[in-house]
């Protein structure tokens, strides 16, 4: 007897290498949408964090450290670059649990670009981080905030804040393939405070010592920031700050992506 | 025709254990090969070398002509892989699973669909609904895994324990599963603990022992090898044991005997007839037996005769744990 309806021999592969793995890549994010069609109240709830703390600085704690200008205009568009730095995690665990279990083999023994095991889950939760900036710029308006500049600007403000966000997501995946289990992340993920906290995302480096300032000022976030800032103000934003907001997750991209991947082939050995 | 499987010296260390030494294997297109051996003994590690998850120090393998090494992705378009875990993902449900995987072996949306739903017909699982794979039982989760490495029905097939941990229900569903395949022309390397499960379904088995083969043949090689059957007696009087044995016709194997519990243990040829000479030996010498059993030599057994070593004696110990 043989295989009801069997497909003689796999497809020849039609395109190239690189729309195989985009295609793979796709399906990989398809599967954490479905994930997520399952655990609802867990989504609801990473889309709430965000909002809990922008409401936080925004009245418990608000009140312009040596801002110019209205505080919620420093704050809110700070706000978005902050949480694009949190809730890593999720995406962290995703990828520690998949290795743990024995889906990863049945994966890594199928013709797929096998990259695409963690390009999935980085893209879907870019995807999911773009929902989440429209319910805190929402947010933002509904406390009395408003972006000034104009459409292009604006959607400029919201492409460099998910650069940031893939950005910090591929530092994440290595963390956690180097971490190796969903325990570990935990831990790892202490590491994002000082990252999203040192940074002149609720508050000016000018209103900070000397030495704390400078580190600020060096912090990627700060970057994406300050550019995000300038391009929701109004009155133009800094070339010079929106390149650095758009080299240096870039330069992150080109150091962590292929680590990532490297360390993922090294499963073999 | 060149062998779907060959493996040519294959080695593989971890750190300082040797998991596989020199391991030379050759699987005929078409035939169901068992690798039966205890834990420990290489068996997952063949089969992940040979599955392009493991990459060997040294030695060449090849799966339907390709190596494992230099051709890892025209092996992985040829293969299907049965793992010891359930290669699943345990959230989604069992459509969207197979749904999932047949995408990723690019066979478009439109089929990786229809695919699923005949594969899901096909091993009963149809109804299953949108039920999360974690809710399944051992058995469904095992058949859906299966079905999973069968999306494009590949020449050679990777059962890795198929059926460790299955109560026997579930194995024997995995078994029927198995043995449909077989015919279809599918290639299928099996391996198992237990000898009773490579007899089932292998049509030849290789030993394996400390990362190398220490044996092959056919399911009746090997137990010929060990001696064949064996017949069991358990004797009303313990001490009439000596006079039992010595009364054995001359043509059976080397005897053994477990004075405690008033047992001997003896090889037969020949099962039925020889039966019936222990039967009428006894009865004519008025030696009373409790309990007369016929049965297939166990792995522990087989794998005595063929180490010649204590072994045997791990393989039990696993064997018991495993049925806790």
């Amino acid at each position: 007897m043989s295989v009801v309806g069997a497909v003689e021999t796999v497809r020849e592969e039609p395109g190239g290498k690189v729309s195989l793995a985009l295609s793979d890549s796709w399906t990989m994010t398809r599967r954490e949408f479905a994930h997520w069609a399952r655990q609802p109240v867990q989504v609801a709830v990473s889309l709430v964090f965000p909002v809990m703390i922008l409401l936080m600085f925004g009245y418990l704690i608000g009140g312009g450290r040596e801002v110019e200008g209205k505080y919620i205009d420093y704050l809110v568009p700070g706000t978005l670059a902050l949480t694009m730095a949190f809730g890593l995690e999720s995406t962290m665990i995703a990828v520690t649990r998949d290795l743990n279990k024995g889906v990863i083999d049945r994966f890594r023994s199928m013709p797929m670009a096998n990259g695409a095991v963690l390009v999935g889950p980085s893209v879907a939760d870019t995807l999911q981080s773009a929902v989440g900036l429209a319910v805190m710029i929402g947010v933002g308006y509904a406390i009395g905030w408003r972006a000034h500049g104009a459409a292009g600007e604006c959607l400029a403000a919201v492409g460099l804040l998910l650069l940031f966000r893939f950005a910090m997501l591929w530092i994440g995946i290595q963390l956690a393939l180097v971490a190796g289990r969903p325990e570990a992340v935990q831990a790892v993920q202490i590491l994002v405070w000082p990252v999203g906290f040192l940074s002149n995302a609720i508050a000016t480096p000018e209103s900070m010592p000397d030495w704390l300032g400078t580190v600020v000022e060096w912090n990627p976030m700060s970057q994406t920031a300050a550019a995000v800032r300038e391009l929701f103000s109004g009155h133009g934003a800094e070339a010079g700050h929106v390149w650095a907001a758009v080299i240096w997750p870039l330069a992150l991209l080109a150091v962590f992506f292929p680590l990532a991947l490297r360390r993922f082939g090294a499963l073999s050995k | 025709m060149t062998d779907a499987i060959v493996v040519d010296g294959v080695r593989k260390r971890y750190g300082e254990k040797a998991a596989l030494d020199d391991l030379h294997l050759t699987v005929g297109r078409g035939t169901v090969h068992g690798l039966l051996g205890p834990n420990g003994a290489g068996k997952t590690t063949t089969v992940r070398v040979l599955t392009t998850l493991l990459r060997p120090d040294a030695g060449r393998a090849t799966v339907a002509g390709y190596d494992v090494v230099r051709q890892a992705d025209q092996v992985r378009r040829c293969i299907g892989l049965l793992g010891q875990h359930a290669a699943l993902d345990e959230e989604l449900g069992g459509l969207q699973n197979l749904e999932m995987f047949g995408r990723l072996y690019h066979l478009g949306a439109r089929r990786a669909r229809t695919r699923a739903e005949e594969l899901l017909e096909r091993f009963g699982l149809a109804d299953t609904g949108t039920k999360a794979v974690r809710h399944y039982s051992g058995g469904m989760r095992r058949r859906l895994d299966l079905a999973a490495s069968l999306i494009t029905e590949p020449q050679v097939l990777f059962l890795d324990e198929p059926t460790t941990g299955l109560d026997p229900r579930g194995r024997a569903e995995v078994w029927a599963s198995v043995r449909s395949l077989v015919g279809g022309g599918t290639t299928v390397l099996l391996t198992t603990q237990y000898l009773e499960e490579a007899d089932q379904l292998a049509d030849r088995i290789s030993v394996v022992d400390q990362g190398r083969v220490i044996a092959d043949g056919t399911a009746d090689e090997l137990k010929a090898r060990t001696g064949g059957d064996r017949i069991d007696v358990v004797l009303h009087d313990a001490g009439q044991l000596g006079a039992a044995v010595a009364l054995l016709p001359i043509d059976t194997g080397e005897v053994s005997v477990d004075a405690d519990r008033g047992l001997f243990s003896v090889p037969v040829a020949d099962r039925m007839s020889a039966l019936t000479q222990v039967v009428r030996v006894l009865e004519d010498a008025g030696i009373e037996a409790e309990d007369i059993a016929l049965r297939r030599p166990t792995l522990n057994e087989v794998f005595l005769h063929l180490t010649g070593c204590s072994q045997g004696a791990a393989i039990d110990g696993a064997r018991s744990r495993e049925a806790v």
